[in-house]
C-alpha cells in the first residue's frame, strides 16, 4: 500500500544508483516493501561470517563502517546514499565484513527478492548488480570498484581508511567538466574559469579534447600581451592534451604529472585523445588525495559551498590529528593547527549561511566560540558552545533585529550539527534567545554576573569569559572585553567568587592516592579526566589571568606561560601547570580518537602502568595550583 | 449512530472482543521484543466535542525496525468540516482520496493496533479523539499502554540551572533537535514517522540514564 512514508523513501532513492534507473512508479512500489532500520552509534548491523539477511541496505542518514574483524581495519566508510551488504545476497555466501554504525544511522533495508525482478527487467539495474558482483569477485576488498558498488562519490573524499591500499586507490577526479569550444574568446573563458573556481578549462571539439588552457597559459600568453584578450581558445590552448584513462591510480597520476611537468591531466573514456573526455584531474585533486596537510585542507574548506563537503574535510582533519599525535608533535602546535582548521570550518559555515540568506543581515555582529572551543582546546568533536553579539540598534528595532539574528544562528547551529558538533545540552548556543544579544544587552548581562556572583553567575562567567571571536566584527568583542575588565576592577569580590568556583571541582585522587572514579550514571567506574583533572587547571588559569586583566590569551597552557612571565617567583609552578595541561589534553585527545568519542571518560583498567603514573604526576601540580589560588584570593574568607 | 446507553459486555461486537482478548497476554520484558504503534491523527480542530478526526496515520516499530508496508493511513469521511484547519493538514472536504466511514476506520484500526504499546506526541490529544469516536459508536476506551514522546523528551534534558525547561515541546522542536526532516509535517503518517524517529533517539538517550524497561518508561511523567 502506497503511503506518505513510502513516498518519502522513494523520493530519497530516486537520487542514487541503481534506483535512479527505475521509473517513479516502480520506485514507489518498491518503497512499500522497504523497512526503515534505526541504529545507534556503534550498533552492529551484521557480523563477519553471519548468514546473509533477506535484504541489503542503503544509508539514509549517518555513516556505516565496514571492517575486517580479524585485523580490526576499517575497509570502508559508507555515507548517505551508499549501498552495502548486497554482494553476499547475490553470491549466496556469508558476510565477509562486519558492518557497524559509525554514527547514529537510519538505514533502508531493501528485500532482495522484491528487488531482483527489477534487475532482470531493467538492463541498467542488472548491469549495476553484475558490476558490483564481478568487481568484488576479482578482489573483494579493493576500493577500485567503489564507484560501481557504492555510487560515485561526489565530493573529494579525504578519508583514507587504510594507508597500505593507498597507492592503488583510483583517483577521485572532478566530473563536472568545465569546457569551452575552440572559438571561445579568452575573456569569456577566463570569466567561466573564475565563476567555476577552477584552474584549467578543457577545449572540446565534437566532445573530444583538443587542448587545455590553464591559469599559466593565460598568464604567459594573454597577460604578457602576446595575444589579445579577444583571442580564440584555439590560439591560447596547449595542445595536444595529455590524456589518461579514468582508472588511473593516485601514484600513476603523480608520476604522470611529474613526468610531463604539467598540473592538469585530462581523463577520457578509453584513455586516448580519440574518446570522450570524462573528467579533469588537477594537482590539487591529487594533493587532496595524497595529503591531509593543513594548507590543502584549509583550501578545501574555503572552496566548500555545501555543508556536506565540509563534513568530508573534517574527516581529513581527524586523520591529520591522528597522524600528529602518533608523530609526537608538540601539543601546543597541534592545538594551534587543529583549532585553526576547526575555526576555518565554522567560519566557512557562517560565510555560506550568510550567502544563503535572502536578505542581508541588518547590522554587524560577532560569532563567539565559548568554553573549550574559545580556548582553542577543542581537538575532537565536542558540543558546540557559542553566542552571538550584534551591534546596538535603536530600541524600537531591537526585537526585529534580534529575531533576524536568532533565525540566522539557528541555521548556523544546525549546519554545525551536521558536520559533527553536538548541540549543547544546556542550550548555550547563539540560537537561544538568551545568548543572541546586542552589545548593550551583553554588557548588562556581564555586569550583573560580576556584581552578583552567585553560583550560576560564576558558572556562566567561567564558560563565557573564555570567548573567542570566530567570525565578524572584532570591535564589538574588544569593547565587551574592556567592559568586563573595568567592571571587574570595581568589584574585586568577583575574583574571590570565581576563585572559589575554580576550587569546586572534585578531586582526582582519594586519601590513599587512588584514582577516584564516577559512582553512578552512564559512566560509572570511569575516570572523568575533564572534570577531575583538566577543569581545575582551566578554571585556575582563567581567574589568575583575568585578575591580571589579560584577555587576548585563551589557551590554558599559554595562560600559564604568560603567568610564569608575569610572576617570576611562581614561574616554576606555572610552567609545571602549563606542562600538565598539555599532557592531560593530549591524553584526552588520544583516548577520544581511540574510542571515537570525546575522550572525557577513561577506563582505568585499559591504561598501562606508565600511563597511570604520568596521569598521577599531573595531579600534584593541580593541587599546588589550587592552593595558590586559595591563598591568593583569600577564599577562606568566603563562607563555603 | 449515537448510542446513549452503555452496552453491556455481551453486546460488544466480535471485533472488539477479539481486540480485548489480546490483552490477556502480557507485554514482553525486553524493549526489543515489544511492538510499538506510533500514531498521529489529523482533526478538524481542537474541540473534543465538536471536532472530528479526518485521518489516522500509524506505523509499527519493533526492534528499531519500521516496515513501511505494514503502516496504517486511513482518511475518514466526516460531515463536520473546518476551513481554517484545512490550511494546516491540507485535507479537503471532498478530496480525491478515498475515505472510509468513522466506524469502519475504527474497526480497521483496532485490528491493526492489537495490544501494541502506543507512542504519540502529546498522546493525550490523539487518544482522547479516538476514545470519543469509539464512545460515539458505543465502544469502550482503548486498552493499550501509552507513551508520550513530549514527556519522554523532557526526561532526556540535563538538569541545569542554566537551562529553563519548557512545559511542552512541540514536534517541530524535537525534529529540530534531532535533525529530522519535517518534509511531511502535518500529514498523519508523516508526523507519526517523525515521532517514531524521535522516539528511537529518545530511547538511546534514556538508556544512558539507565532507563531501559517498559515499566520505567511508563513511570516517566
Amino acid at each position: 500500500m502506497k503511503n506518505t512514508i513510502s513516498h518519502r523513501v522513494a523520493d530519497f532513492l530516486k537520487n542514487y544508483p541503481p534506483f535512479n534507473q527505475l521509473l517513479l512508479e516502480e520506485l514507489q512500489e518498491l518503497s512499500t516493501q522497504i523497512s526503515i532500520v534505526y541504529k545507534e552509534k556503534d550498533a552492529i548491523i551484521f557480523n563477519e561470517n553471519d548468514a546473509p539477511h533477506d535484504h541489503f541496505y542503503i544509508i539514509h542518514k549517518g555513516a556505516v563502517s565496514l571492517s575486517k574483524t580479524q585485523n580490526n581495519t576499517i575497509v570502508d566508510i559508507c555515507d548517505e546514499g551508499d549501498i552495502f551488504g548486497l554482494r553476499p545476497l547475490i553470491a549466496n555466501e556469508n558476510y565477509k565484513m562486519e558492518a557497524k554504525a559509525h554514527e547514529e544511522s537510519i538505514l533502508y533495508a531493501i528485500p532482495i527478492n522484491t528487488f531482483k525482478p527489477y534487475a532482470t527487467s531493467n538492463r541498467e539495474v542488472g548491469n549495476f548488480l553484475i558490476d558490483s558482483f564481478a568487481s568484488n569477485t576479482r578482489n573483494p576488498y579493493s576500493k577500485s570498484h567503489r564507484g560501481a558498488l557504492y555510487g560515485e562519490p561526489e565530493s573529494n573524499e579525504l578519508y583514507n581508511p587504510s594507508a597500505e591500499l593507498f597507492d592503488l586507490q583510483p583517483v577521485k577526479y572532478s566530473k563536472k567538466l568545465v569546457s569551452c569550444s575552440p572559438k571561445t574568446q579568452a575573456k569569456v573563458l577566463a570569466a567561466k574559469m573564475t565563476s567555476k573556481n577552477v584552474g584549467a578549462i578543457l577545449v572540446l571539439e565534437d566532445k573530444l579534447p583538443i587542448g587545455i588552457i590553464t591559469d599559466k597559459d593565460l598568464r604567459n600568453k594573454i597577460v604578457t600581451g602576446k595575444l589579445p584578450i579577444s583571442a580564440p581558445a584555439r590560439e591560447i590552448m596547449t595542445s595536444p592534451v595529455i590524456t589518461y584513462s579514468k582508472k588511473l591510480t593516485i601514484t600513476q597520476a603523480q608520476m604522470a604529472m611529474i613526468k610531463s611537468n604539467i598540473s592538469h591531466l585530462c581523463l577520457t573514456k578509453d584513455g586516448t585523445v580519440n574518446s570522450k573526455a570524462v573528467g579533469i584531474l588537477s594537482k590539487h585533486d591529487v594533493m587532496l588525495a595524497v595529503g591531509n596537510n593543513p594548507t590543502v585542507l584549509i583550501k578545501a574548506i574555503k572552496r566548500a559551498t555545501r555543508t556536506k563537503e565540509i563534513k568530508q574535510v573534517r574527516k581529513g582533519i581527524m586523520m591529520l590529528l591522528k597522524g600528529y599525535l602518533n608523530q609526537n608533535i608538540p601539543m601546543t602546535l597541534i592545538s594551534k593547527i587543529i583549532s585553526e582548521l576547526n575555526d576555518a570550518c565554522i567560519k566557512q559555515i557562517i560565510t555560506n549561511s550568510i550567502a544563503k540568506l535572502e536578505t542581508p543581515l541588518p547590522v554587524s555582529f560577532s560569532w563567539l566560540a565559548l568554553g573549550s572551543q574559545g580556548r582553542s582546546e577543542q581537538l575532537l568533536h565536542t558540543d558546540q558552545d557559542n553566542a552571538l553579539v550584534f551591534e546596538d540598534v535603536p530600541a524600537e528595532k531591537l526585537e526585529e533585529t534580534k529575531a533576524i539574528f536568532i533565525n540566522f544562528a539557528k541555521q548556523v547551529t544546525q549546519r554545525l550539527n551536521v558536520i559533527g558538533y553536538e548541540y549543547c545540552p544546556a542550550e548555550m548556543m547563539a540560537s537561544n534567545p538568551k545568548w543572541c544579544l546586542s552589545l548593550s544587552e551583553w554588557k548588562t548581562n556581564v555586569t550583573s554576573w560580576i556584581t552578583n556572583p552567585g553560583k550560576d553567575e560564576v558558572l556562566l562567567s567561567s564558560i563565557f569569559f573564555d570567548y573567542n571571536n570566530v567570525y565578524g566584527n572584532q570591535e564589538l568583542v574588544t569593547e565587551l572585553s574592556n567592559h568586563i575588565f573595568e567592571t571587574a576592577k570595581n568589584y574585586p569580590n568577583f575574583f574571590l567568587h570565581l576563585a572559589s568556583g575554580s576550587l569546586q571541582n572534585p578531586s582526582p585522587t582519594g586519601f590513599f592516592r587512588q584514582f577516584l572514579v564516577e559512582q553512578d550514571g552512564a559512566n560509572k567506574d570511569f575516570f572523568d579526566i575533564k572534570r577531575r583533572a583538566l577543569m581545575p587547571l582551566t578554571d585556575a588559569a582563567r581567574v589568575l589571568i583575568l585578575s591580571h586583566s589579560i584577555k587576548s590569551i585563551n589557551y590554558t597552557a599559554e595562560r600559564f606561560e604568560k603567568l610564569a612571565e608575569l610572576e617570576p617567583n611562581n614561574a616554576e609552578l606555572f610552567m609545571a601547570a602549563s606542562y600538565a595541561t598539555k599532557a592531560l589534553l593530549k591524553f584526552r585527545t588520544k583516548q577520544g580518537l581511540l574510542h571515537n568519542d570525546s575522550g572525557r571518560y577513561i577506563s582505568l583498567s585499559k591504561l598501562t602502568k606508565a600511563e597511570k603514573i604520568k596521569l598521577k604526576r599531573t595531579f600534584r601540580t593541580i593541587k599546588e595550583i589550587q592552593e595558590l589560588v586559595y591563598i591568593r584570593f583569600k577564599v577562606s574568607n568566603l563562607l563555603r | 449512530m449515537i448510542n446513549f446507553f452503555k452496552k453491556s459486555k455481551l453486546d460488544l461486537p466480535d471485533y472488539w472482543l477479539k481486540y480485548e482478548n489480546l490483552f490477556k497476554t502480557k507485554q514482553p520484558e525486553n524493549i526489543q521484543d515489544i511492538t510499538f504503534v506510533v500514531l498521529d491523527t489529523e482533526t478538524t480542530g481542537f474541540s473534543y466535542q465538536e471536532d472530528r478526526m479526518l485521518c489516522i496515520g500509524a506505523l509499527k516499530l519493533k526492534n528499531n525496525d519500521i516496515n513501511i508496508g505494514d503502516s496504517f493511513e486511513v482518511f475518514i469521511h466526516q460531515d463536520h468540516y473546518n476551513q481554517e484547519t484545512a490550511e494546516i493538514h491540507g485535507i479537503l472536504k471532498e478530496g480525491k482520496t478515498t475515505r472510509l466511514e468513522e466506524l469502519e476506520t475504527l474497526k480497521l484500526f483496532l485490528d491493526y493496533l492489537e495490544n501494541a504499546v502506543i507512542v504519540a506526541h502529546h498522546a493525550g490529544f490523539d487518544i482522547t479523539f479516538i476514545n470519543i469516536a469509539l464512545e460515539r459508536h458505543g465502544l469502550p476506551k482503548l486498552k493499550n499502554k501509552i507513551l508520550d514522546t513530549s514527556t519522554l523528551y523532557k526526561k532526556t534534558l540535563i538538569r541545569s540551572n542554566l537551562l529553563v525547561k519548557k512545559e511542552h515541546y512541540s514536534l517541530d522542536e524535537l525534529a529540530e533537535k534531532f535533525n529530522i526532516s519535517v518534509k511531511d509535517r502535518h500529514t498523519a503518517l508523516g508526523d507519526a514517522y517523525i515521532t517514531a524517529i524521535a522516539f528511537l533517539k529518545i530511547l538511546v538517550k534514556l538508556k544512558e540514564k539507565k532507563i531501559t524497561t517498559l515499566k520505567q518508561l511508563l513511570r516517566i511523567y
